[in-house]
């Protein structure tokens, strides 16, 4: 059964409650340790896994990737076009390798379906644009980000 | 123009910049002071510390559209804000702010107006600020808006009772309803203890009306925790809900010099007003050994420093509290003004009364 207590006469004043409560407010105007992260010149740390923007990965300039179409198989969102071609020695590599920013829910599964380690997803997570952005290989290729 | 008339217009000139001056530093203190409060930083990227903040917000204020929803009705619209701005500037003309300065010509007073009402004319002045309040919820047309107002005029009423009573002790002690005087009889010493003199300050005198008269002022300024006039979560804004720009600004301009005169009158009433802080005398024999000033003058500013590092005080206090105590609910507001502070208010005068006639007091 649900007892009521009425509260002391002392707690029902509220003075001492009052009290104690400006106090930790002026012990936290005071002495805590702020909080806020100052964004530009400040950053959080993020885990060594966080899944950001992606990048191709290339070795002396030649990119990893071979075309497989494993990435756009494996998208949930569908956000990634790959037209193969073929190189002069007969290799396979992506003519065009479109990723749909927008469509992407950054699931990382591209990345763990990627045979070749081609495809990576940086700790970037500044991706803000002024325009619907699709990004092509070129600006895949550069490589960005602490991976 | 005489020199009365030219003193005159310089003391409204002086009281006037000073509680606008109130609007920007108290705009600054509240959001900086919030913020540490809630351990964040808070705006300090404009100037130094963030002190331009309150410049840049006043240029938002200044170039947004000024727009007029359709549905409200547009005379009493427009006029609401100012209704609420200006008896609070108007509350400020019987508080004074200096001592009397005497010297070969006469007497000057730095006080606007010194009415034989004193107190009584604060307390008729404040309770118009409330009729921008029910002008605006009203004319906007709005249920919520309505609310709010309707909030505002039940809480204003039941704590000016409160309020009017908590200083029915003070003026029974001091024998006077005039701000100069009351101030004037708190530079005594009511006890010394191991070689500290106590002031007669009306916090010493009248402990239990003190506290009923700053929860009243809380209330009379639509402060947290009795800021349910624009309770956020149930009335979105409250009376202000359809101001935008300058209007809203005003709005909120006459909440903080609202607070500025309630601080001036606890001051007043209760912390010896323009009295001297202790440690103050030092510096007034020091500015007069230097000699820049006519005699008396060092007194004179340093009691209105003091006057004005109270003010400072208390207007520090009315942010701290508001950071850190929630909100009531209508009902327990209601229960507290009618039911707690009316009847202690009473007991206060009774008290008062009885300490008087058996001479203590």
């Amino acid at each position: 059964m649900l007892v009521k207590r009425k509260p002391a006469i002392w707690n029902r004043l509220y003075f001492v409650e009052i009290i104690q409560g400006l106090w930790i407010t002026f012990k936290n105007f005071l002495f805590h340790k702020k909080v806020t992260i100052q964004f530009p010149e400040q950053r959080r740390d993020y885990s060594s896994r966080y899944r950001g923007q992606h990048y191709i990965k290339s070795v002396n300039n030649v990119e990893n990737c071979t075309a497989c179409m494993l990435c756009p198989t494996v998208c949930p969102a569908s956000c990634i076009h790959i037209i193969a071609g073929e190189r002069e020695d007969k290799e396979k590599y992506p003519v065009k390798f479109d990723i749909d920013i927008l469509r992407c829910c950054f699931c990382g599964m591209c990345e763990e379906a990627c045979p070749k380690d081609a495809i990576k997803l940086s700790n970037i997570y500044e991706m803000s644009q002024q325009n619907r952005e699709v990004y092509e290989k070129d600006f895949l290729l550069e490589q960005r980000g602490n991976k | 123009m005489s020199f009365e008339t030219a003193f005159m217009f310089g003391k409204i000139a002086i009281v006037l910049m000073g509680l606008l001056a109130v609007v920007p530093i108290m705009l600054f203190v509240e959001r900086r002071g919030s913020a540490l409060i809630q351990n964040r930083l808070g705006p300090n990227r404009m100037g130094p510390f963030g002190l331009f903040q309150a410049a840049c917000d006043v240029l938002k204020f200044i170039f947004k559209e000024d727009r007029a929803p359709d549905h409200v009705n547009k005379y009493y619209w427009h006029i609401a804000p100012w209704i609420a701005v200006i008896p609070s500037f108007m509350t400020f003309a019987v508080i004074p702010f200096a001592g009397t300065y005497t010297d070969a010509n006469g007497h000057l007073q730095f006080q606007i107006a010194n009415l034989d009402v004193g107190i009584l004319y604060c307390f008729s002045i404040a309770s118009l600020g409330v009729y921008g309040i029910i002008m605006a919820g009203w004319a906007s047309n709005n249920k919520y808006s309505l609310l709010g107002s309707l909030r505002s005029a039940a809480q204003m009423i039941s704590y000016e009772l409160s309020l009017g009573l908590s200083i029915v002790g003070l003026a029974m002690i001091f024998q006077s309803v005039k701000l100069g005087e009351i101030t004037a009889q708190q530079g005594e010493v009511l006890w010394t203890i191991a070689g500290i003199e106590i002031p007669k300050w009306g916090v010493f005198l009248q402990p239990l009306g003190f506290v009923l008269f700053v929860v009243s002022v809380f209330a009379e300024t639509n402060r947290l925790p009795f800021d349910l006039p624009e309770g956020e979560s149930e009335l979105i804004a409250g009376y202000h809900l359809e101001y935008g720009a300058m209007r809203f600004a005003l709005f909120m301009m006459a909440e903080f010099i609202n607070m500025a005169v309630a601080s001036a009158l606890i001051c007043t009433l209760f912390f010896g007003g323009w009295q001297l802080l202790p440690g103050m005398d030092w510096v007034v024999g020091h500015l007069d050994a230097l000699g820049i000033l006519p005699s008396g003058g060092a007194l004179v500013l340093c009691q209105a420093l003091s006057f004005v590092t109270k003010i400072a005080i208390w207007m520090w206090i009315f942010v701290w509290v508001r950071w850190s105590i929630p909100r009531f609910r209508f009902d327990q507001l209601m229960n507290l003004g009618w039911k707690v502070m009316f009847p202690l208010a009473l007991l206060n005068v009774l008290i008062t009364g009885v300490l008087i006639y058996m001479g203590v007091l």
